[in-house]
């Protein structure tokens, strides 16, 4: 039973960065089309700043500051990743979404490349403090404090995105936009400035979700391909959720990471299943589509 | 005086077909100018054309500037107001959400459009997609009068409206026309005669015909040119 | 006779083309400028085995082609066919020592059974959505493919063909180089015709319709979705041709060469950089996309690379780098890829020499 909880709470906070990762994709499909496909580059330029931050300022500033110095870093890392992104690659191919797919896919090949003969492709270790190390103990469990940090990343992200769509000017531009852009363009409204925000937005979850994977489930290490391995997950998560609502990544996110760390606990321990947890979530998505095909909160694709 | 709107050899092409094939003509400042002709025939696409929706090529001159290859919310802030023909309220905003968007300026006349249409004030938190068809259209419009414009550009309001419904809209167009423009797409004959100063009419992606709004109590011009009774 | 040269100049520049690369092996002259450093005679083995990738790939580009570039459907998906190829054909042959013809009819069996399948399923959703979701359907694949089931794919080790129960002039002696080159050249010729066939014939107009405007044939009574899924098949089974090629020429299958998006990838950016949609850009496409491939990799190999400055050095000596730059360049600044170039040259020819006979006549 407490290993069972054990688990849960993990999921929940693999879910967690699964939000981060998706919800910032769904935005960007829903005001723009775009499928960004650079945005695992995002969560990847994320924790490679984070790490550089980590490691290059003085061990004397302490290792909890040098930590959360690396995950604004991050954060701010692939908000300006993504707003450069939007400006100088998208913005020309404004109206051709299939060039701007394509865009985003040589972006990802040619910076990942980079990054690989930068820092090489063998993976590299982020320090953190112990007691991101260290489980809390809660009754008879012991709770990892790394999943806490997922977590609470994870329900602050949604709680500010939530108000910020549903009360602020451009939030209601946003999502007016991903409703009908033209529509938004004939109030004498720049969507332009809009697609660069929701970008910036996107890009931002997506760096911090590239370092707290790192640090929450990957033993703190990060590598040039990271970043689109978890993006494979998003894209999972997006269509589950349906594409352009926040709520059905939320909601998506914690169904896949809960089944994909269900599944590899009780089944992936068995020779030759090693991959269950991986193979349930593409699973999930075929029976989703199949029972419901514009995802759970999804408008008609 | 110059025109509010002049559109000149105005071609647009969507999806390889020729949609409109050289339309021109002028919308003099002031009163109400009428675009009329059958479903179909390219008045929505011109609507959009001079909004810059859609690529045209060709000379549009709105408010007294050179327009072609603007983008849309430049032409916008020119000064239009503009009621699309399916409305397109944002459903998933509320009321008031809704017309905070289309607020250009600190000078929005709420209290003008709350006057008109009593019913949004008392709906103003409710979700735009939940309205009746008649309360978005009145929506829609309220957006277009929002911010004093000198350019209204209205398509179709009266489209799927109850008679009641028509004729109070026509009366509030009515009054917006006398300090704005109006160019009105619309096929509800009653309504046109009752507003319209000009009218042009557009066949098969071109304009056939150009005139006063008195040319419409012509039974048989009407027949030919519209294909519909005159005597609506 | 100029007329129907300049006429048809494809058909004779393919014709020509078709020609030299079939008598390539039975020349041996040095070339050194093919590839810098070791690859310098035509026929030797390596070039061989390279010009047998070109020749695979630029097979599975083209039917790539007919999905993306006629019917508009962007499948982030066809690795998994080409692995199927690769996997199921290597399985028969070493785990189970099938001989060759059942191996193939097993190999294809499976994935025409994959592509209706998945692709019934992953047509359920459009455009973008559509996309993910094969991309989604391909790694789940190769987590299956990594995860070594019942012993047999080995995994990350990789799986290397047993060539024992094949005909002896396929069997991997490096004599036999000459045979696998000439079976991709095959390969290639093949998928070209199925997928011209199929491109020219009436349910090819239809996959032109889909690409532009769906709702259209609709409206005509067209269900576009069953001429989706014959595209999607079609396709597939061209990838899964290529997979068997692949293991036949190279030998060994390991999952993050043969199963990873990095092939989706690749084969995405063959078509687009060729021209999507103009059949022959594919296969220019794949034939530069492997040759850069080859060059970049033997640059950076070069001893006085190591001088250069970092700035310089990193950047350069990382050919994914360099392929995605060229690529962004591409999308940016040539949308219609080589084949776009090529027809914007022939236009502007065309005007050109108008203008000139106009001037003559005056
Ligand atoms: N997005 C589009 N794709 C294809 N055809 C279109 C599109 N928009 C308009 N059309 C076609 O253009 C023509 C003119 O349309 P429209 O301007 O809406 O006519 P009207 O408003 O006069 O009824 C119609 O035949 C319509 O089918
Ligand atoms: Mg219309």
């Amino acid at each position: 039973m407490s290993a069972f909880l054990v688990i849960t709470f993990s999921g929940i906070a693999l879910g967690a960065i699964y939000f981060l990762a998706a919800s910032g994709l769904s935005l960007i499909y829903g005001l723009m089309d775009v499928l960004n496909f650079a945005h695992g580059l995002f969560m990847t330029i994320g924790a490679y700043l984070g790490w550089e931050i980590a490691t290059r300022l003085p061990s004397s500033f302490g290792a909890p500051a040098l930590i959360t110095l690396a995950i604004v870093g991050a954060t701010l890392g692939g908000a300006v990743a993504a707003g450069i992104t939007e400006l100088v690659l998208i913005r020309p191919l404004y109206g051709k979404p299939i060039s701007q797919i394509l865009v985003t896919i040589g972006l990802d090949l040619a910076a990942v490349g980079l990054l690989m003969g930068g820092f090489g492709s063998t993976a590299l270790q982020i320090p953190v403090p112990l007691w991101l190390i260290e489980p809390t103990r809660i009754g008879s469990m012991f709770l990892p404090n790394a999943n806490f940090l997922a977590l609470g990343a994870g329900v602050v992200v949604l709680v500010v995105l939530e108000w910020f769509l549903a009360r602020t000017r451009y939030g209601i531009i946003i999502r007016a936009g991903v409703e009908n852009r033209e529509m938004v363009r004939a109030l004498g409204i720049d969507v332009g400035r809009a697609f660069t925000l929701v970008f910036v937005i996107g890009g931002a979850m997506a760096g911090l979700a590239g370092i707290l994977y790192a640090v929450v489930f990957s033993g703190d290490l990060i590598s040039p391909t990271q970043g689109d391995s978890l993006l494979i997950f998003a894209f999972i998560v997006v269509v589950i959720g349906g594409l352009g609502s926040i709520r059905g990544s939320a909601v998506a996110a914690l169904v896949v990471g809960l089944l994909q760390d269900y599944t590899s606990f009780y089944i992936g321990g068995h020779s030759g299943w090693a991959q269950i947890g991986n193979l349930s979530t593409v699973l999930l998505l075929a029976v989703v589509l199949e029972w419901r095909p514009r995802g759970l909160f999804g408008r008609v694709v | 005086m110059t025109d509010a709107v002049a559109v000149s050899d105005l071609h647009v092409s969507i999806a390889g077909s020729h949609i409109l094939q050289g339309v021109s003509f002028n919308v003099p400042t002031g009163g109400v100018t009428a675009l009329l002709g059958r479903n179909g025939v390219g008045k929505t696409t011109t609507l959009r054309a001079i909004l810059g929706l859609v690529a045209s090529s060709g000379q549009i001159q709105v408010l007294g500037h050179d327009v072609e290859n603007w983008p849309t919310h430049r032409i916008v802030r020119l000064g239009i107001g503009y009621v699309p023909e399916d409305r397109d309220v944002f459903s998933a905003l509320t009321v008031e959400q809704n017309l905070r968007l289309a607020e250009s300026s600190a000078a929005a006349r709420y209290d003008d459009v709350f006057s008109l249409f009593p019913e949004l004030k008392q709906r103003a938190r409710q979700r735009a997609g939940t309205l009746s068809g008649g309360q978005q259209q009145m929506l829609s419009i309220a957006r277009a009068l929002l911010n004093d414009r000198p350019l209204l550009l209205v398509d179709e309001p009266s489209k799927g409206l109850a008679p009641k419904l028509v004729s109070e809209f026509a009366s509030v167009l009515e009054r917006a026309a006398e300090h704005s423009t109006v160019l009105l797409v619309e096929q509800n004959l009653g309504v046109v005669k009752r507003l319209a100063d000009h009218v042009v009419v557009l066949d098969h992606g071109e304009v056939v015909h150009r005139g006063g709004a008195g040319d419409l109590d012509d039974p048989a011009l009407v027949r030919r040119l519209l294909g519909v009774a005159g005597a609506a | 006779m100029r007329t129907w040269v300049s006429r048809h100049v494809g058909v004779v520049i393919g014709a020509v083309a078709l020609t030299l690369f079939a008598v390539v092996p039975f020349v041996g002259v040095h070339v050194a400028w093919v590839l810098p450093g070791t690859l310098d005679i035509v026929n030797s083995t390596g070039t061989l085995e390279v010009l047998a990738l070109c020749f695979m790939f630029a097979g599975v580009a083209v039917g790539y082609d007919l999905m993306f570039g006629f019917t508009g459907l962007m499948s982030l998906g066809p690795v998994l066919y080409f692995a199927t190829g690769t996997y199921v054909f290597d399985i028969a042959l070493t785990r189970w020592a099938w001989p060759l013809w059942p191996a193939l009819l097993l190999t294809f069996g499976v994935s025409l059974v994959l592509a209706v399948v998945l692709g019934a399923i992953a047509l359920r959703v459009h455009g973008i959505a559509f996309a993910m979701v094969t991309l989604a359907f391909a790694q789940a694949f190769f987590y299956l493919i990594e995860s070594n089931p019942h012993n047999l794919t080995a995994g990350d080790t990789g799986l290397a063909l047993s060539y024992t129960r094949l005909p002896s002039f396929l069997s991997g002696a490096v004599s036999n180089t000459r045979s696998l080159y000439w079976l991709a050249l095959a390969f290639l010729v093949v998928a070209y015709a199925v997928v011209w066939l199929v491109s020219e014939s009436v349910t090819g107009h239809v996959f032109v319709a889909i690409r532009e405007n769906e709702r259209r044939l609709d409206v005509l009574g067209i269900r576009p979705y069953r001429f989706k899924l014959i595209s999607f098949v079609v396709s597939s089974l061209i990838a899964t041709g290529g997979g068997v090629i692949y293991i036949l020429v190279i030998g060994t299958a390991v999952p993050s060469v043969v199963a990873s998006t990095t092939v989706t990838l690749s084969i995405l950016i063959m078509v687009v950089l060729g021209g999507a949609g103009t059949r022959w850009g594919a296969v220019v496409g794949a034939m530069v996309y492997i040759y850069l491939q080859q060059f970049l990799d033997k640059v950076s190999a070069q001893p006085s690379f190591t001088t250069l400055p970092a700035f310089l050095r990193v950047p350069l000596s990382e050919p994914q780098f360099l392929l995605g730059a060229i690529f962004v360049l591409f999308v940016l600044f040539a949308p219609g890829g080589i084949a776009g170039q090529v027809g914007r040259f022939r236009a502007w020819r065309r005007v050109r020499a108008l203008t000139v006979d106009a001037s003559v006549d005056q």
